[in-house]
């Protein structure tokens, strides 16, 4: 086969699975007339369930890449027995059913087992709470960031720490001032994914917190309760500010941190 | 001073055996060894990359072994020279001195010192990515040396560049060195070492084989690896069976070829070394004064620096060293049977 025959078949099937991705979101579009769009950007119940969906998703990929940046360099720099189990658990969440994922998140932190009272004698509750909806998002959402960062820190090479520590520094200096910029690019990358998973997440959410009520399961409740038509303004508006939040962030992550490490 | 003793490390298959070594302040120490021997492994137990199995490591009396790699006294430049691709030439020479929280007016003062050293001022803003071998090397040396090491650990530094820009760094090495910095440097290549050591360690297989001044070892190779680690071609092991009086003796190579030494030795085993310019060539026996004469093979010829070297195999192989004009008015060719002879004071006999 020619080369132009070769790239006109590869150009005809790939386009068949852009249009794939395009069609239903372009038809999201099409069929929400300005009125209803314009309805819908003024409806409080909408605009405060995207605030809460994006705001416990950013709170919650915040607070989990404390502890993930440091588990992701755990798994890139050590080798031991048993590190490709804890590689496999870390990737759990993803190959799980998340309606299971959330049965499982809720019979842990219920109110009748003891991490639940616990949370509960100190005025916390997981269940229709914020808290629960970020850790239902935590917990389907981290391994991303865990794996992008972990593949960050293996591409920094061991030879720079050794050379930072010759040079002096501690070894949490050393991490500080060059395997963590070094490293940047991916922690940052796989936060715009954990985060933008943490934003379309459904399964688990609906299970712990069907209240207050993110985005997701919004559209859900007024597809179930009112029908197609007035689900789509809300899944529009909400697809509409996903796509700018991950463009802004891509674009962000791109421009403050360039790829020393591969051009090196 | 620098001092290992007995220094053991079994890393995987490879171990490095015993290793006892004295540096004194000042000097210029060249550790030789082929690609596996151990070299890069015993610069890294130095900096403290590694720890050993046993053994000690002293700076001035002070065991050091057990201490962090950043509070070694040691300045480390690696192989691949290891500077920061995120930071800028400016920013990787300042790093070892905010790691020490020193002012900004002091780190300024250092940067603009060293970029002035190591004529480096125009590329301090400049990017590591960017630069050429020769900049980054001298990047790398003023990096090293800004927090002012007790002693400078150079491993395979001139390997990756260019004949032109490695004599220039060369000159950089040896002016460091005169300005008193201890450097230890390891590599394969033996020119470097011709010219740069004050002192010569030898390592073979991980092991210490040889060990002393830069003169000693040149001269005084003790087995043939270390001979043709030196440069030394014509290294032959010999048995002194005979003596002839008069002040000569012969040596047997191979049990029954004789070499006659114009030297008074008693019967031992040893080696004798053949300058190969000492070496000199002709299609038929001639009448010489030359008491060494052998009739061989020629197989091969190595162009050198110095002229060609012409390879024969004579029952024992020897090199003789002519100029491009000399192997043309014989018109030597591989195969052509020749005669090679040597006078017996050309030969220096070194006991086993």
């Amino acid at each position: 086969m020619s080369q132009s025959k070769l790239s006109l078949v590869f150009a005809l099937l790939g386009g068949l699975v852009l249009l794939f991705i395009i069609a239903p979101l372009a038809g999201l579009f099409i069929k929400t007339s300005p009125v209803e769009f314009f309805e819908t950007v003024n409806d409080q119940e909408v605009t405060g369930s995207i605030a809460l969906t994006l705001g416990v998703s950013l709170v919650t990929t915040l607070v989990f890449a404390i502890g993930s940046v440091p588990l992701a360099y755990w798994l890139a720099r050590t080798s031991f027995r048993g590190r490709e189990i804890i590689q496999s658990l870390v990737d759990l969440p993803v190959v799980i059913p998340h309606s299971a994922a959330g049965i499982a998140l809720l019979g842990m932190v219920s109110r009748d087992t003891w991490v639940g009272q616990a949370a509960s004698a100190i005025g916390l509750d997981f269940v229709g709470h914020p808290l629960g909806i970020g850790i239902a998002m935590a917990f389907v959402s981290v391994p991303f960031l865990i794996q992008s960062a972990r593949d960050g820190f293996a591409n920094v090479p061991l030879r720079l720490e050794m050379a930072a520590m010759s040079l002096g520094a501690s070894p949490w200096r050393s991490f500080l001032t060059v395997s963590l910029p070094l490293a940047a690019r991916s922690i940052i990358t796989g936060m715009v994914m954990m985060f933008s998973r943490g934003l379309s997440e459904f399964g688990a959410i609906v299970i712990i917190a069907y209240h207050p009520m993110v985005t997701p399961v919004l559209i859900y409740e007024r597809f179930g309760a009112f029908g197609l038509k007035y689900s789509r303004p809300v899944a529009a508006l909400f697809v509409l500010v996903c796509l700018i939040f991950f463009v802004l962030l891509r674009i962000l992550a791109n421009r403050r941190t360039h790829d020393p490490i591969r051009k090196y | 001073m620098i001092q290992l003793e007995n220094i053991n490390k079994s890393v995987g298959n490879f171990t490095l055996r015993d290793i006892s070594l004295s540096i004194e302040q000042g000097s210029y120490t060249v550790i030789l060894g082929d690609s596996g021997a151990g070299k890069s492994l015993l610069l890294e137990i130095l900096a403290g990359i590694r720890r050993p199995d046993s053994g000690k490591i002293l700076v001035d009396g002070v065991e050091v072994q057990d201490q962090p790699i950043q509070e070694r006294p040691f300045g480390l430049v690696f192989q691949d020279l290891a500077l920061f691709p995120h930071l800028s030439v400016r920013e990787n020479i300042a790093f070892p001195l905010k790691m020490r929280r020193m002012s900004k007016l002091d780190v300024d003062q250092i940067i603009h010192e060293l970029a002035l050293r190591f004529e480096i001022s125009q590329l301090m803003e400049r990017s590591p990515n960017t630069l050429s071998g020769g900049e980054r090397q001298r990047v790398a040396l003023a990096r090293t040396l800004a927090p002012k090491p007790n002693c400078l650990l150079l491993d395979e530094p001139l390997t990756a560049l260019d004949t032109r820009i490695r004599q220039e760094i060369r000159g950089v090495l040896r002016n460091l060195n005169r300005s008193g910095l201890t450097i230890i440097h390891v590599t394969h290549d033996y020119q470097e070492a011709l010219t740069l050591a004050t002192h010569i360690g030898i390592l073979e297989g991980g092991r210490l084989i040889q060990q002393g001044t830069a003169e000693e070892v040149l001269r005084n190779p003790i087995n043939t690896f270390t001979a043709s680690f030196t440069g030394i071609k014509n290294y032959i092991h010999v048995t002194i069976s005979d003596q002839r009086g008069s002040g000569v003796c012969v040596a047997m190579a191979n049990h029954d070829i004789p070499i006659t030494l114009d030297l008074q030795e008693p019967a031992q085993e040893g080696y004798v070394i053949i300058p190969e310019e000492a070496i000199f060539l002709s299609h038929h026996p001639t009448d010489t004064s030359a008491a060494n004469n052998f009739c061989g093979t020629i197989t091969d010829f190595h162009p050198s620096p110095h002229g060609v070297e012409v390879m024969i195999n004579s029952g024992i192989p020897l090199c003789a060293l002519l100029t491009a004009e000399g192997v043309a008015r014989l018109n030597l060719e591989i195969g052509d049977t020749i005669w090679a002879s040597f006078k017996a004071t050309s030969v220096r006999f070194i006991p086993k």
